[in-house]
This record gives C-alpha cells, sequence and structure tokens, in this order.
C-alpha cells in the first residue's frame, strides 16, 4: 500500500532531502508517495501546513518552535523529528561595506569583520540595516548573535528587517539594506548580479548550525506516524546520494527545475558541492563546513539545538526565562521518532538527545545507541558554549 | 473601517474591492505595488489587510505588524482563534486576513465571507479563461489539420474531416489530438499549414 504525503516547501537549496527522496525513487521504495506545494513565503507554507493542505514542510526550525510557543499567532503544536540540513547561509554585504569590511577579498574571520563593522557603525552617519528572511529564523538569529558579541547591539546600532529571499539581491541593489543574510542560492544571485560580495559563512558563527527542519503538526504524525517514519528512511539515503560528488550535477538538475528551486543549476551545484564565488568574476572557493549535510548526524534533531534557538527567541523578543514554556520549546525536536525510524538500519545513531552546543573542539568519538560516531568541531565563533541544562543562567550571562 | 487589499494581480484586487464596495462603513484602499509597501500601510493606517496567498511579501507585512510602532494599533493575525472555520475558508481561497486586535468577529466575518466568496470566483474565472483558450486552440489546429489533409490530398472539407474522425478512432484519440499531431509534424517537415 502506497501512502501520500503533501510536503510545503520554499524555492531553497535545502529543500534538497524530500525532493531528492522523490526523484530517485527512495520514497516509492519504502511505500511513499511525495507530493510537494511550493509557495513564497513562511506565512503562507505555514498556513497550508495548519490548515492540512500539506502534512509536513520545510521550514525554518525557530519558526516551528514559535507557532508552538504561540508567538505571533494563536498556538499550534509542531514536532519536528527530522532536521534537514546544517548552515547553508551567508552574510552578503554591499560592495561599499565590503571594502570596509574584507578589504584583502576572500571569506573573512568573524572576529575580525565583525570589529570592523563595529567600526563602521560607529562612525557612520546613518543606521546601517540588515535584511533576514524571517524573524523567526536561524538567519536572524545567527546574524544577532555575532553582532551582539562583537559590541553591535541589533535594534539599537543597527536595524534588522525582514526580506523576502528572491528580493534580497534587489534590497541590496537599491540601498534599502547593507547586507542580507540569506540562504542559496541567493547570495550568490547577488554576488553574479556585481551587487554586493559574501564576507561570511554562518557557519563560521556556529560551525554546526540547526537549519531548516522538517515540521509536521504533532496530531498529524501521530495519525500518519509510520509513513512519516519511512519518510525519515527515505530522506537519509536522500542524505546519502546527496553528499557523494558523483551525483552532484544531477542534482543540481534536478533541484534547479522550475517546479522545485527554479535557479541557475550551476549556482546550486556551487551551493551543494560547498563552493561559493564570492565576487563578481572571481574564483571559486571551497569551504567544506558550508552547507553540513547527512554526515555525523547532521539530520538528528538534537534537544539542545531546539533550546539553544528557544534561547535567542527569548533573548531577541525581550521576553524572560519561561521553564515551561523552555521545555515545550526543546520537546518540539522529536529525537524518539528519529531514533524508531532508524533503529535496526545503516545510520549511526548517538546515545544522548542533547549535547552542549559548542562544545566540541576536537574531533570527539560519542556513544552511540547504534553504529560508530565521530562529532567534529561544532564552536560558535566567540568560543561560548550552551548547555540546555542551564538555560537560564545562559540567558542570564548574555549581555542583552 | 479601513480595508487594504494587497494583491499584485490588479485584475483580482479590483474583483475584490467590488464586492466590498456594498458593505456599509468601508473604506477601501488597493495595494498592488511591492515596493513601497510598508510606507504605503503607515500612510492608510488599516484596520484590516487582506492579502494573497502567493504574495511574497507576507513574512514583510508580518515582521511589520509584529514591531512596527508606526501602527497605533496592534494587528493580530486572522480573523479569531475562536473563528477556525473562517481561516480554514480563506486559506482553501487563497487569501489571508490580518485584522486589527479587538475588532468583533462580528464585524468581520461577513468582509473575510466576501474576499473568500470573490477569491474562488477569480479562481473559477481564470481557469474557464484557460478552458475557453484550449478550446479556441484545439478549433485552430483542427481547421489547419483539415487544410492541410485538402491541401495535399485534394479533399473536401467534409472529407477530409471524416479522415481526422476516422483517424481518431482507430488510435483512441480525441480529433483534437490527432489534429495537433498532424500540425506539429508538418511543421517539423517545415511545410506551411
Amino acid at each position: 500500500m502506497t501512502d501520500r504525503l503533501t510536503i510545503g516547501f520554499l524555492p531553497l537549496v535545502d529543500a534538497a532531502l524530500p525532493i531528492l527522496a522523490k526523484e530517485h525513487g527512495f520514497a516509492e521504495d519504502v511505500g511513499l508517495d511525495l507530493e510537494f506545494l511550493r509557495d513564497v513565503s513562511w506565512a503562507t507554507v505555514l498556513d497550508r501546513l495548519l490548515y492540512g493542505h500539506a502534512d509536513a514542510a520545510h521550514l525554518l526550525a525557530p519558526l516551528a518552535i514559535a507557532t508552538t510557543l504561540g508567538i505571533g499567532r494563536p498556538a499550534r503544536p509542531l514536532s519536528v523529528p527530522f532536521v534537514l540540513g546544517l548552515n547553508g547561509n551567508a552574510i552578503t554585504v554591499s560592495n561599499d561595506l565590503a571594502d570596509k569590511l574584507q578589504p584583502e577579498g576572500g571569506l573573512g574571520n568573524a572576529e575580525e569583520v565583525g570589529k570592523r563593522l563595529a567600526d563602521v557603525v560607529a562612525s557612520s552617519d546613518r543606521r546601517l540595516c540588515f535584511g533576514v528572511v524571517h524573524r523567526h529564523s536561524s538567519h536572524n538569529y545567527m546574524l544577532r548573535y555575532w553582532l551582539a558579541a562583537c559590541g553591535i547591539r541589533p535594534d539599537r546600532d543597527i536595524d534588522i528587517v525582514t526580506v523576502a529571499p528572491p528580493f534580497a539581491a534587489d534590497a541590496l541593489e537599491s540601498g534599502e539594506v547593507d547586507g542580507i543574510c540569506v540562504g542559496e542560492p541567493w547570495n550568490s544571485v547577488a554576488v553574479e548580479r556585481g551587487v554586493g560580495r559574501i564576507v561570511l559563512t554562518t557557519a563560521q558563527i556556529w560551525r554546526r548550525g540547526v537549519e531548516k527542519v522538517l515540521a509536521v503538526p504533532t496530531a498529524k504524525l501521530e495519525e500518519k506516524r509510520d509513513a512519516f517514519e519511512r519518510l525519515i528512511v527515505a530522506m537519509r539515503r536522500a542524505g546519502e546520494h546527496f553528499v557523494d560528488p558523483a551525483n552532484w550535477e544531477t542534482n543540481a538538475e534536478i533541484l534547479a527545475r522550475p517546479e522545485y528551486v527554479g535557479a541557475d543549476p550551476a549556482l546550486i551545484l556551487h551551493a551543494i558541492s560547498d563552493r561559493l564565488r564570492l565576487q563578481q568574476g572571481g574564483e571559486l572557493i571551497h569551504y567544506p563546513d558550508f552547507m553540513f549535510q547527512f554526515r555525523e548526524a547532521a539530520n538528528f534533531p538534537w534537544v539542545s539545538q531546539a533550546g539553544w534557538l528557544y534561547a535567542q527567541m527569548m533573548r531577541w523578543e525581550g521576553r524572560g526565562f519561561d521553564r515551561e514554556a523552555s521545555e515545550k520549546a526543546m520537546a518540539v525536536f522529536r529525537p524518539d521518532i528519529y531514533r524508531a525510524a532508524l533503529s535496526g538500519r545503516d545510520s549511526p545513531l548517538p546515545g544522548a538527545s542533547s549535547k552542549v552546543e559548542g562544545g566540541i573542539a576536537s574531533p570527539l568519538g560519542v556513544s552511540a545507541q547504534q553504529g560508530r560516531l565521530v562529532l567534529s568541531p561544532d564552536n560558535f565563533f566567540d568560543g561560548k558554549t550552551f548547555d540546555p541544562e542551564r538555560l537560564e543562567s545562559y540567558l542570564a550571562s548574555l549581555d542583552q | 473601517m479601513r480595508i487594504a487589499i494587497v494583491d499584485e494581480s490588479e485584475m483580482r484586487a479590483s474583483i475584490i474591492e467590488d464586492g466590498l464596495a456594498d458593505l456599509p462603513d468601508c473604506e477601501i484602499f488597493v495595494i498592488t505595488q511591492r515596493l513601497g509597501l510598508m510606507a504605503r500601510m503607515d500612510e492608510i493606517q488599516p484596520d484590516v489587510v487582506l492579502i494573497d496567498l502567493g504574495n511574497p511579501s507576507r513574512d514583510v507585512l508580518e515582521e511589520y505588524f509584529a514591531v512596527s510602532r508606526a501602527l497605533a494599533k496592534p494587528i493580530a493575525m486572522f480573523v479569531d482563534e475562536s473563528d477556525d472555520d473562517a481561516i480554514a475558508a480563506s486559506i482553501d481561497a487563497g487569501v489571508s486576513a490580518y485584522v486589527v486586535d479587538g475588532l468583533s468577529t462580528g464585524r468581520i466575518r461577513p468582509l473575510v465571507d466576501v474576499a473568500v466568496r470573490r477569491f474562488n470566483a477569480f479562481s473559477r474565472m481564470q481557469s474557464d479563461l484557460a478552458e475557453a483558450r484550449g478550446q479556441l486552440a484545439e478549433r485552430e489546429n483542427i481547421d489547419r489539420a483539415k487544410r492541410l489533409l485538402m491541401n495535399s490530398k485534394g479533399l473536401s472539407e467534409p472529407e477530409a474531416y471524416k479522415e481526422l474522425r476516422s483517424q481518431a478512432m482507430r488510435s483512441s484519440k480525441r480529433i483534437a489530438e490527432v489534429a495537433e499531431a498532424l500540425v506539429m509534424a508538418q511543421e517539423l517537415l517545415g511545410g506551411a499549414a
């Protein structure tokens, strides 16, 4: 028997796994017929998910948490049984600003670029403005984390506004924003058009930052639990296919189709092979951590990652710590479902469901429920760590 | 009540505007341009915003509602949490409504109902239009195919049509499909129809 699942998504490279699971027949192999609903705003992806047009959605991880907590709209419980990938975003600034932040060209160092930006902010006669894709996005929280750690206070020293990804390059060109923090291919689009330069990737701010997730209304996950577990199996296979260089060109062609991302296959190929052109006419550089996928249990929904996002949300929404809300936020990530789906299969499963984020300085073998698991450094650029057990004191330790 | 309709389709926006014009005590503003959307919101100070689901500016608009100090009145998402059916119907129709907090459901519901009906009517009109265009194209193909047969085989018009029909029956295809194949083949072979 075949189960049909409809998945909502935004045209971004990190929607790759469910799409490739369908296109390469991995979904069919586990008795799933996947259908896709392409939208152009997260608000619409979320509406369609909450009102039953879609069974699951490619969603911003913090948006799944905000929706569950009822921030910005009436609360609706969502569950995240699978992380669609880590990082894959970059910070692109106008050419003028890039000359000041990274005069020597190339990919900058988060601390140095931040210091130079602080100087620009201090001496500028107008407030600089950066665009992010959504207020409840990892883009927003990573950008804010970086700025604050470099002594630039968002909302006081600098403005941060929402810009729809397809219009990010336009906003840079028109001077509406001085910089953008978006996913691919939209940084590369701005570079190709000569309206900005990539100065940093978000992986340089948090080396293993959680990005998009598969979000499912909690009731729907219970109702179709078996089908969703099979979807997890199919997406793991898609991930394995995705990281194999032999498949990059084929996958770039598939993702580039108008019904999926609808962008230049060459730019998509760069993103999935961790290569970036930082400025118009420049050389391609290779940054292996740019978009981290599949390996090291990258798809595992670590409860501590949800905790970090919750902490940033509270920090920037000016809300205080609330134990009940923090537990609710962390319970959005569902390692139990991930484990159940992959138990007895060829996928390593960590022994723990939570870890100290940013706590790994050199490759570390961790206890595993199944398989062998070595995790690479996952540091934050400022060397801080996040212990989900001490969320309240973490929040208190932040300067704002 | 001040209502802003945000829709990049001018035609649909005017159809909705037209529907709402009948409601008492409503002032309607239509915004079809993406640029300057927030500035327009500041000027209009709407009580209700209706926006199509396909509009890429929705996230920007929600951000604006959430943080803007410029709007004196807080805007809540949708009609009301308790009015879930109305929200579901509006999502099905392809429209989202944002409403000033505290506005009574009794005042909003009729307006959302009108928007939903108008959105549905617009999609029906679009599909009727597409169907009509399709029928027109089929008609043209059949005429061209008939002319091809008449010229190349020296048939009369009824004979040419009969030829197309029997080929369609033999291959269990529609006459329009056979005609299209013939026209396409002729184009590929470089002849004029």
